[in-house]
């Protein structure tokens, strides 16, 4: 097998894109590459432009907020299967949180701007593509939306 | 009041009362033998009865703890069904009942009637693979169902414990937890709502973990409890992961009062959780538990 093909066999594992074509799955690979971050490293920045779409492969990521003087909030932890960041995909396209390997981390990262372009040139990958994010940012809202109902706040007996 | 039994044929036969009690409304005097402080407003009260005599019990049924001169609350079994010599109760302390029973020391006396209510049904699932899905205190009346499961481990297939607290202080049996995690033989998934300090696990809801699968779709067995907005978006997600409803248990939490199903204070629908639960095949209580106003 080529590194290509390695690529493509890894994109067609990736939940987020299960609904795509083989030959989608080929096109993909021309704007994926394979990272490695170490725990500690910083994926992705609050206020940063945001040029890369990440499908987690291995190891935790979590998406933080700096809130001076508490320092860091984790709101989620991501993991394998997970995707880190749309922002590329909505103005002003840049990054609304920090997002920093806990672990080891591997992802299959995309160029976004050469993905935004193939959403566009075959519309069936961009739809389904897209149908699959906004999935994913419908679950991220109502587990933040669960989160923020602070459920397990004591009631008087 | 008679002694009798409730049938059904997804659960055993579970006898209402303490045989030689021959009174359920009457509190039997229970002596304090521990009380264990597990997070800041958790504890655990270890109870032996005076009279010397076990209390047999199923994982997933309730005492009605009477602290003296305060009041009378229902509360789940959490210690180990394989010792009926003690009982323990897992209490979060937010009401004039439990602020009462947290303030008792070793030696205190406290009246309980117990055990009532239909158990969780392990002997049931034997064969599948089982899923305990627990989130806050809640994870406190699984504890005797996961005793059980572990006491007969060949008998089931893979075992998941997905446990969900708000912050990481507040993760209850925390060192049980990690005695479980360092087992070969089963899957513990623990998440926070919150992170605080350096906690470096999971951050996220709770349902997060059941799409980490590691469970048969077809014969998996789930047993969940927690705040009933946790259980509603547990079952749905369980759902989402091919586990139907017919093999999803829940445990209500209403208002009870006599525990015997006389005063009908746990009405639930057209059950009493008192007689009929508090432990439910979801499907029976699926439409009900729909119903926002009940």
């Amino acid at each position: 097998m080529t590194a290509r093909d390695d690529l493509i066999e890894m994109i067609g594992e990736a939940p987020v894109f299960r609904d795509l074509s083989p030959d989608m799955i080929a096109k993909l690979a021309g704007c994926a590459r394979v990272e490695h971050y170490d725990a500690g490293a910083v994926l992705i920045r609050d206020g940063q432009p945001a040029e890369t779409f990440f499908a987690i492969r291995h190891g935790k990521v979590a998406l933080e907020l700096a809130a001076p003087p508490h320092g860091r909030l984790v709101l989620q932890t991501l993991q394998e299967g997970d995707v880190l960041g749309w922002s590329w995909l909505v103005p002003p396209y840049r990054w609304a949180f920090d997002g920093r390997a806990v672990t080891l981390v591997r992802t299959l990262s995309f160029d976004a701007r050469g993905l935004d372009r193939l959403m566009g040139e075959d519309t069936q990958l961009g739809y389904r593509l897209l149908r699959e994010l906004v999935t994913l940012m419908a679950n991220r809202l109502t587990t933040a939306r669960m989160q923020m109902l602070d459920l397990y706040t004591p009631r008087g007996d | 009041m008679t002694h009798q039994s409730r049938v059904r044929p997804d659960q055993p036969a579970v006898p209402l009362t303490d045989p030689p009690n021959a009174d359920p409304m009457l509190p039997r005097l229970f002596r304090v033998r521990a009380v264990t402080q597990e997070v800041s407003d958790t504890f655990t009260l270890d109870l032996v009865p005076e009279d010397g005599r076990p209390v047999p019990f199923q994982p997933g049924q309730i005492s009605m703890l009477y602290a003296f001169g305060v009041g009378e609350i229902p509360i789940s079994i959490s210690s180990d069904p394989a010792d009926p010599s003690v009982l323990s109760h897992t209490i979060r302390a937010v009401g004039k009942v439990s602020r009462a029973l947290a303030d008792l020391k070793p030696g205190a006396m406290v009246g309980v009637r117990t055990p009532f209510g239909t158990p969780w049904p392990v002997a049931a699932a034997q064969g599948s693979d089982v899923l305990f899905l627990g989130g806050g205190v809640g994870i406190a009346p699984l504890r005797p169902a996961i005793y059980r499961v572990l006491a007969e481990r060949e008998k089931y297939g893979n075992i998941l414990i997905l446990y969900g607290a708000r912050t990481p202080e507040d993760i209850l049996f925390r060192d049980e937890l990690r005695g479980w995690r360092s087992r070969f033989d089963l899957s513990v998934r623990v998440t926070v709502d919150r992170a605080t300090g350096s906690w470096s696990g999971r951050v996220g809801v709770v349902t997060q973990l059941i799409k980490g699968g590691g469970f048969d779709r077809m014969h998996t067995v789930a047993f969940v409890c927690g705040p009933e907005v946790m259980m509603r978006y547990g079952v749905h997600t369980l759902n989402d992961h091919g586990i139907t409803n017919d093999r999803i248990y829940i445990t209500m939490e209403r208002n009870m009062k006599c525990a015997v199903g006389l005063c009908g204070h746990c009405q639930f629908g057209a059950e009493l959780v008192c007689r009929d639960g508090p432990v439910f095949r979801f499907d029976r209580i699926a439409e009900t538990f729909a119903i926002r106003e009940i």
